[in-house]
C-alpha cells in the first residue's frame, strides 16, 4: 500500500489536471455508491440483515424508469428545457414510491416471518429476493446493456489546466449530498427518525416504549429503497447505460462503503461510498482496472481489522 | 469422547439395528445410493450413463464443499461468504503443479507433481490461506468476519486473474484464460492392471480417469473419508468447544475454552475441505479458470449448507446433491422440456420467435434466476431451520420460539 502511494505521488503531480480530472469523476461515481450505501447501511443498523437484494432494487429503480420516460414523451436532445426537468422530478417520484413499496413488500414477505428463525435464513432469502429481481429485469429486457436517454446538460466547467467539471458531475454530486443531509435530518429530527434509532438500538425496549416495532421497519425499507431508486435514475442519467444485473457489484461495493464507514452510520455510509468511488476512479486511472476491485476489498478489509467498527462507526456492546 | 460412554450407538455397517436413526438411515441409503448410480445410470441410458455419471462426479465436489463450509458456518457459527476463494486456491494448486503453465512463469520450468499428493499441498495451502486470513479478523464480531471473507473471496479470484501474462511478476496463472492442460491423475504408486485395456472385466470397460466412472469412485471415496472425518471432528472435544463458541462465547471463553485458537481451528479446517475439492475439481476438469470462483459459487455453498440443515452433516449432503440437481440438471434442461411439452401438445407455435416473444426455448431459459430465487425464498420460509437440520439445534429451536411465543402473548394483552 505504501509503495502504491510513493508510486502515485509523483504521477499525481506530474500531471495535475489529470488528478483532478479523476477526482471528479471518482467524486460523481462514489455518489451514487454513496446513494445505494445509505439504503443498506439503514438496513443493518436496524435488522442486522445484510440485504443483498438491495443493488438490485437500485438497478429497478433505472428499469422502472425507462417505461415512464418513454410514457412522459421525453425523448434524447431537448435538454435544457425547465419542462424536461419537471418531468423528470415527477418520474423519479413515482419511480422511488414504486420502489418503496416493493421493498416494504419483500421485507413483508421475505424477511418479517423470518425475524425469530436463525440468522442465516433470512440471508437466503435475500439472497432468493436478489435472484427474482434480477430474474424478473432479465425476463422484462433480456442480458443486453440498455440504453438510457441523456438529459443531463453537456456543458463543462474548466478548472484550470485540461481539467473541467462537467454540469453532469455536479448534479450528480450535488444530489447526493441534498439526500444525505435530508436523511440525517429527518433521522435526527423527526419522530418516525427517533423510533428508528431506538429500533436499532433495542428492539424489544423500543417496543415496551410504545413503538411499532413493524411499521418502522418497512418505513426503513422504503426509505432504503427510495435512495436506491434515485441511485439507480442518476446511475443511467449519469452512464446512460443499464443493466439487469448492474446492482450485484453496485451493491457489493456500497456494501463495502458502508461497512467502511460504519455500519449503520447514515454520514459514514456517504463518506464511504465517496471514498470507494475515489479508490476506484484513482486505480483504474493510474493503475490498472483489473486490481481496482483488489485495493478496495483490501482496504476494506485492513480498515476491518484495525478498526472494526469503520471509520464514524461507534462501539457497540455485544448483543 | 469413548465408546464406553455411549456403548448403544448403532454402526453404519450393522444393518441389524439402528433403523430408528433418522441419520443412519440416511447414510445408509446415500451410500446404497452411491454404488446403485453408475450401474443405474449405464443401464436406464443403455450403456451410456457417462454423462450422468460425470455431473453426479461434479455434484460430489460441491457435496465436499457443503461438509467443509457445514464445519465453519454449522459447527462454529461463523458466516464465511468467500469460501470459493479456498477453492480457488485448491484449483490453482493442482493447476500451477501438475501442468506446462510454469514454463512460461519466471521459474521457466514445468512442474508435474502427482495429483495425490497435490490433493494435500491444495488442501495445507487452503488450510494456511484460511489461519492467515482468519489470525488478524477472528476477533471481528460475527457480520464483520463475513465482510472480511466476502472481501477475500472477491480478492483471491482477481488475483489468480492478474497474475497472468502482462503482470508485473510474470505469467503464473494463465491470467484470464486460466490454466488448461492439467494432468489427469493416474492410480498411485504405478498400479496398473488387466482393467486398464478394458479386456478383464466386461462392465468395467476402462479405469483410468479419462473415465467419468473412475473420477466418479474417487469422489465417492473422498466423500466418504471427508464425512468421517467431519463426524469424527464434530464428536470430539474440538467438535464440543466449537459448539460452545457457536452458542455462547462469551460462556465458551469463561469455561476455559480458547476461544480465537477455536475460531481460527475451524476456519482452517473448513478451508483445508475446500482446497481439497478444489484440486480434486482442477484435476478433473483439466483447466482451471478465475471465473469458476466468483461469489456465487460461495453462495450456492451456503444456501446448500443452510436449505440442508445447518451442522448436520447428512442433511448438508442432501442440501447438496438437492441444490445441484435444481442448478446444473434442471434449470439447464427446462429450456428444452418445455420445448418438447409444447410440442406435444400441439402448442408447436410457441417455439419461434414472433415479435417480442423469443421463442419459449429462450422464454424458459430467461427463468432460470427467478426460478432459482422463488426455490431459495420458499424453502427458508417454509423450513427456516432447513431441510434436515441437527436434533441438538432442532430441540434449541423449539425451545426458542416457545419463549418467543410467551414474550408475544405478553405484548397482546
Amino acid at each position: 500500500m505504501a509503495i502504491l502511494l510513493v508510486l502515485f505521488i509523483p504521477r499525481a503531480a506530474s500531471d495535475p489536471s489529470f488528478f483532478v480530472q479523476i477526482l471528479v469523476y471518482g467524486l460523481a461515481n462514489g455518489a451514487i455508491y454513496a446513494l445505494i450505501a445509505l439504503g443498506y447501511t439503514m438496513v443493518y443498523g436496524i435488522i442486522e440483515l445484510i440485504n443483498f437484494a438491495h443493488g438490485d432494487i437500485f438497478t429497478l429503480g433505472a428499469f422502472v424508469s425507462l417505461p415512464l420516460i418513454g410514457a412522459f414523451g421525453l425523448t434524447e436532445g431537448q435538454s435544457g428545457s425547465l419542462g424536461l426537468y419537471a418531468a423528470l422530478l415527477v418520474i423519479a417520484i413515482i419511480v422511488m414510491l414504486i420502489l418503496g413499496g416493493v421493498n416494504v413488500l419483500i421485507e413483508r414477505i421475505a424477511y418479517r416471518p423470518l425475524r425469530h428463525a436463525p440468522r442465516l435464513a433470512p440471508l437466503i432469502t435475500a439472497v432468493g429476493m436478489s435472484f427474482i429481481l434480477e430474474g424478473l429485469m432479465y425476463i422484462w429486457r433480456g442480458a443486453n446493456n440498455i440504453h438510457y436517454p441523456d438529459f443531463l446538460p453537456a456543458g463543462r466547467i474548466s478548472l484550470g489546466g485540461s481539467a473541467s467539471i462537467g454540469y453532469k458531475d455536479l448534479i450528480v454530486i450535488a444530489l447526493a449530498v441534498v439526500f444525505v443531509i435530508v436523511l440525517t435530518t429527518f433521522i435526527n429530527r423527526s419522530k418516525l427518525g427517533k423510533a428508528m434509532r431506538a429500533t436499532a438500538q433495542d428492539q424489544d425496549a423500543a417496543q415496551l416504549m410504545g413503538i411499532d416495532i413493524n411499521r418502522t421497519i418497512a418505513a426503513t425499507f422504503f426509505i432504503g429503497a427510495i435512495l436506491a431508486g434515485a441511485g439507480g435514475i442518476i446511475f443511467g442519467l449519469y452512464f446512460n447505460t443499464v443493466r439487469f444485473d448492474l446492482g450485484f457489484q453496485a451493491g457489493l461495493f456500497a456494501f463495502t462503503a458502508a461497512v467502511f464507514g460504519g455500519i449503520g452510520n447514515i454520514q459514514g455510509a456517504a463518506i464511504g461510498g465517496l471514498f470507494i468511488g475515489l479508490v476506484k476512479a484513482y486505480s483504474d486511472g493510474y493503475f490498472t482496472s483489473q486490481l481496482t476491485d483488489v485495493w478496495i476489498f483490501s482496504i476494506l478489509i485492513l480498515v476491518l481489522v484495525f478498526r472494526p467498527t469503520g471509520l464514524l462507526g461507534m462501539r457497540v456492546p455485544e448483543k | 469422547m469413548s465408546t464406553a460412554q455411549r456403548p448403544n450407538k448403532p454402526r453404519l455397517a450393522d444393518l441389524t439395528s439402528g433403523w430408528d436413526d433418522r441419520d443412519l438411515i440416511i447414510y445408509r441409503l446415500l451410500l446404497l445410493f452411491a454404488i446403485v448410480f453408475p450401474f443405474g445410470a449405464t443401464f436406464l441410458t443403455g450403456g451410456s450413463g457417462g454423462a450422468l455419471i460425470n455431473t453426479a462426479a461434479d455434484a460430489g465436489v460441491y457435496v465436499l464443499l457443503a461438509i467443509g463450509l457445514n464445519i465453519v458456518v454449522g459447527y462454529a457459527g461463523l458466516l464465511d461468504l468467500g469460501y470459493a476463494a479456498f477453492f480457488a486456491i485448491g484449483a490453482y494448486t493442482v493447476g500451477m503443479f501438475s501442468s506446462g503453465q510454469l514454463y512460461g512463469s519466471p521459474l521457466h520450468h514445468e512442474i508435474h507433481l502427482p495429483f495425490w499428493l497435490l490433493l494435500f499441498v491444495g488442501m495445507f495451502a487452503a488450510a494456511g490461506f484460511g489461519a492467515l486470513l482468519g489470525a488478524p479478523t477472528l476477533r471481528l464480531r460475527g457480520d464483520y468476519l463475513a465482510i472480511v471473507t466476502l472481501g477475500f473471496g472477491e480478492i483471491v479470484p482477481r488475483i489468480f486473474r492478474y497474475l497472468g501474462p502482462g503482470s508485473v511478476l510474470g505469467n503464473w496463472t494463465g491470467g484470464v484464460n486460466g490454466i488448461a492442460g492439467i494432468d489427469p491423475p493416474s492410480l498411485p504408486f504405478g498400479i496398473s492392471g488387466p482393467w486398464e485395456n478394458g479386456a478383464a472385466f466386461g462392465f468395467l470397460p476402462r479405469f483410468d480417469f479419462i473415465d467419468p466412472l473412475a473420477f466418479y469412485i474417487l469422489m465417492v471415496i473422498l466423500v466418504v473419508l471427508c464425512v468421517i472425518a467431519a463426524n469424527n471432528l464434530y464428536r470430539s472435544r474440538l467438535g464440543r468447544a466449537w459448539m460452545a463458541v457457536r452458542e455462547d462465547e462469551v460462556a465458551a471463553a469463561a469455561t476455559g475454552v480458547n476461544t480465537v485458537a477455536i475460531k481460527l481451528l475451524a476456519f482452517a479446517i473448513g478451508a483445508s475441505f475446500s482446497g481439497f475439492a478444489g484440486t480434486y475439481y482442477g484435476a478433473k476438469l483439466s483447466l482451471v479458470s478465475s471465473e469458476n470462483f466468483a461469489f456465487v459459487v460461495s453462495v450456492t455453498v451456503l444456501i446448500m449448507v443452510v436449505l440442508g440443515g445447518m451442522g448436520n452433516i447428512p442433511g448438508v449432503i442432501i442440501g447438496a446433491l438437492g441444490i445441484y440437481y435444481v442448478l446444473f440438471n434442471l434449470l439447464t434442461n427446462l429450456p428444452d422440456l418445455a420445448v418438447n411439452a409444447a410440442n406435444s401438445i400441439g402448442l408447436g407455435f410457441l417455439n419461434t420467435s414472433k415479435g417480442d416473444w423469443i421463442g419459449l426455448h429462450d422464454e424458459v431459459q430467461r427463468l432460470n434466476f427467478l426460478v432459482f430465487g422463488l426455490i431459495l425464498v420458499l424453502v427458508m420460509l417454509l423450513r427456516p431451520q432447513g431441510l434436515l437440520p441437527s436434533r441438538v439445534r432442532e430441540q434449541e429451536l423449539a425451545k426458542g420460539i416457545s419463549e418467543e411465543a410467551v414474550f408475544d402473548l405478553r405484548e397482546e394483552s
